[in-house]
């Protein structure tokens, strides 16, 4: 088929186009406007909203409290992001290499989590981690075990639960998949005969994976590190059930504006906050690969 | 006992179900429905929203049947729910549960209706307590229904003695890293100014600054801020203390003998979820006769032998088996209820006092 530009058949491209530039425009700009709105807005009394058109909600998100719990979050959502690269990483390239049918199986387990929902993950992994939880209950178990034969203090419970640690670990085990399937789709275009070159040529495995797999899955990595980073950023089921006294994201601060506080300009000023560095990461990517083209 | 946790803070996560849930009863009520008349005859029909598993197992069925009027209940899982569903008009609720704080934000907001005492001859059931509450003096706009008060959940076998004082959640380390706080800023705020002297209401910035440095300080021993699920951390051994209501833990210390809980001696602060007429409502009539129907003694006691939740009504107590009556949990005693009262709503200068505390807090 050859491609033929969209001018010359403007009926058929405003058919496919129509809809989904309709439910862009209705679902998602719109309610986005109105949100924007609301950040530019102030509360007068308990149901009002007056629009003002001033920046106070925004100078209020630059208050060092708000933006030492937005980088909080940062980091929080970096550690996960570079945790599932490294965990990915090496599942994309055994995806990538299967053959046939188990590399279907392969996939269709990456993807499995999905079919139950998030908070029953999140419960699920609760009992797990819990200071009477499976983990627990199995290292205490082989601890009493080996207690018989050396002298070992009594056991513990391991603190997994309601911290940093578990907050990580949770947003790891949800976005972990993100990471695989963009890493394997760049992994699974990879020449073979560009590795088989690289080992004739006396390169180690090793060095083959860093010098030739890693470059070519870049554009890969690239959108992993971003379909990651960005939702683990504005987590807020995860922190909330796992986390423990300090682990407040910045989701959770807008939350409860939006409910206890009842302060919702400032939520929405807050959301923005968060959307805006979201634009300047994604414009950063943007420059990165028209670079790397160049 | 019902789950308050069933009630709120599973639902809560569950956002999507919840609102998939009120959107159906909220969709129901919009329509040609609505449009009822005042004064005349209504049609046989009434909108209940309500929290979850917060009735009689047959108390609908019953009501339609003593008076022909069919009850649609639709659900949600928090005040902040039902608030933001009525904040831009009543999509046709007839009657609706908030808790004292919320009757206090709406009734003067204009999103309720006064309640005509005339028409609710079954008020003579309820406690005079329980008559006069500081969010809504003279029971103009609400009814109550259930109530709750807050206190130490604890497990015996690993605390010494009763902990009946707010010390060893705020401002000791003695069970360090086995204590649970509610995440809810006005409730922490107010209890640690209550811990400090000072009463439930009325705290001032300095006051929610002085707390706000205690629990800063407190917060290394703590294992964590729950949401209203604390029954759970207690009941799964995570902690050993935990604030939380009596109602949520009288109902692990079923399944647990070596759980209980106390108000502790400085006093405390109750809650009520009351039975409000929002504004706009299409079938008023109905819904006086609903709610008179909810007070009556044997529905009272139906209702709470589904609900387990201290009941405000003396007639239904009464109806009770004893093990309801004389339960210290769901009903401490007077001397202690005495120094408890009711959080009021006092602006949203107040409330963003302690939201930022709170955020500071966590922050710290």
């Amino acid at each position: 088929m050859s491609e033929q530009p969209w001018s010359r058949a403007k009926g058929p491209f405003a058919v496919a186009l129509g809809p989904p530039l309709l439910w862009l425009f209705g679902f998602f700009l719109v309610p986005m406007g109105i949100v924007w709105i609301y950040s530019l807005s102030e509360t007068r009394g308990l149901t009002d909203v007056v629009f003002t058109g001033g920046f106070r909600n925004y100078l209020r998100t630059l208050d060092p409290l708000y933006l030492g719990v937005l980088w909080k979050s940062a980091w929080i959502a970096g550690a996960t992001t570079l945790a599932c690269l490294i965990a990915g990483f090496p599942v994309a390239l055994a995806i990538a290499f299967a053959k046939g049918r188990a590399k279907t199986w392969l996939l269709i387990l990456v993807m499995l989590p999905f079919w139950t929902n998030l908070l029953i993950r999140t419960y699920a992994l609760m009992a797990v981690l819990r200071t009477e939880g499976l983990v627990n209950q199995a290292v205490g178990w082989l601890w009493t075990r080996a207690a018989h034969v050396l002298p070992l203090p009594a056991f513990e419970p391991l603190p997994l639960l309601h911290n940093n640690f578990a907050v990580v670990v949770g947003l790891i085990y949800v976005e972990l998949p993100f990471m695989v399937l963009p890493l394997y789709a760049a992994l699974d275009r990879l020449d073979r005969s560009l590795l088989e070159a690289s080992m004739d040529l006396g390169a180690g495995r090793w060095r083959t994976l860093w010098e030739i797999a890693v470059p070519v899955a870049l554009p890969g990595v690239v959108s992993g590190v971003i379909i990651t980073f960005i939702p683990s950023l504005g987590s807020y089921l995860t922190p909330d059930l796992l986390g423990g006294p300090d682990s407040q994201m910045i989701a959770n601060v807008i939350e409860r504006q939006f409910k206890r506080a009842n302060d919702w300009p400032f939520g929405s000023a807050l959301s923005f906050m968060l959307m805006y560095l979201t634009f300047l990461a994604l414009a950063a990517q943007g420059l990165w690969s028209r670079r790397r083209k160049a | 006992m019902t789950n308050r946790n069933s009630r709120r803070s599973l639902l809560q996560g569950l956002g999507a179900a919840a609102v998939g849930i009120s959107l159906g009863g909220a969709l129901e009520g919009c329509g040609p429905k609505t449009a009822g008349k005042a004064g005349g005859a209504e049609e046989a029909k009434l909108n209940f929203y309500n929290w979850d598993t917060y009735i009689g197992e047959t108390t609908l069925g019953d009501f339609q049947k003593a008076s022909g009027v069919k009850v649609d209940m639709s659900l949600f899982a928090t005040n902040d729910e039902l608030f933001a569903k009525l904040r831009g008009g009543n999509p046709g609720y007839d009657v609706i549960v908030p808790s004292d704080e919320f009757v206090a934000r709406m009734a003067p907001a204009g999103m309720l209706m006064p309640i005509d005492h005339a028409k609710v001859p079954n008020l003579k059931n309820i406690a005079p307590a329980f008559l006069n509450p500081n969010f809504d003096p003279g029971r103009k706009w609400s009814m109550p229904y259930t109530w709750l008060v807050l206190g130490i959940g604890y497990r015996k076998s690993k605390v010494d003695g009763v902990p009946d004082s707010w010390k060893w959640l705020f401002d000791s380390d003695r069970y360090k890293g086995r204590i649970a706080l509610v995440s809810e800023a006005a409730d922490l705020i107010r209890l640690g100014a209550r811990y400090l002297g000072h009463p439930i209401n009325g705290v001032t910035p300095e006051i929610a600054a002085q707390v706000e440095a205690m629990l800063i300080k407190q917060k290394k021993y703590v294992k964590a801020f729950h949401e209203d699920n604390g029954q759970d951390l207690l009941a799964s051994k995570d902690v050993d203390l935990v604030l939380e209501y009596n109602g949520d833990i009288a109902q692990v210390m079923r399944d647990d003998p070596d759980l209980d809980f106390v108000v502790p001696k400085e006093g405390s602060i109750m809650n009520s979820d009351c039975l409000c007429i929002p504004a706009g409502a299409p079938r008023p009539n109905n819904a006086h006769a609903f709610i008179n129907y909810l007070l009556d003694a044997k529905v009272g006691a139906e209702i709470s032998k589904t609900i387990l939740y201290p009941t405000p009504n003396t007639a239904a107590q009464a109806l009770m088996p004893m093990t309801y009556q004389d339960n210290p949990v769901i009903f401490p005693p007077q001397s202690v209820m005495a120094r408890c009262d009711y959080g009021l709503y006092e602006g949203p200068e107040k409330a963003r006092l302690f939201e930022e505390a709170m955020t500071r807090i966590r922050a710290a």
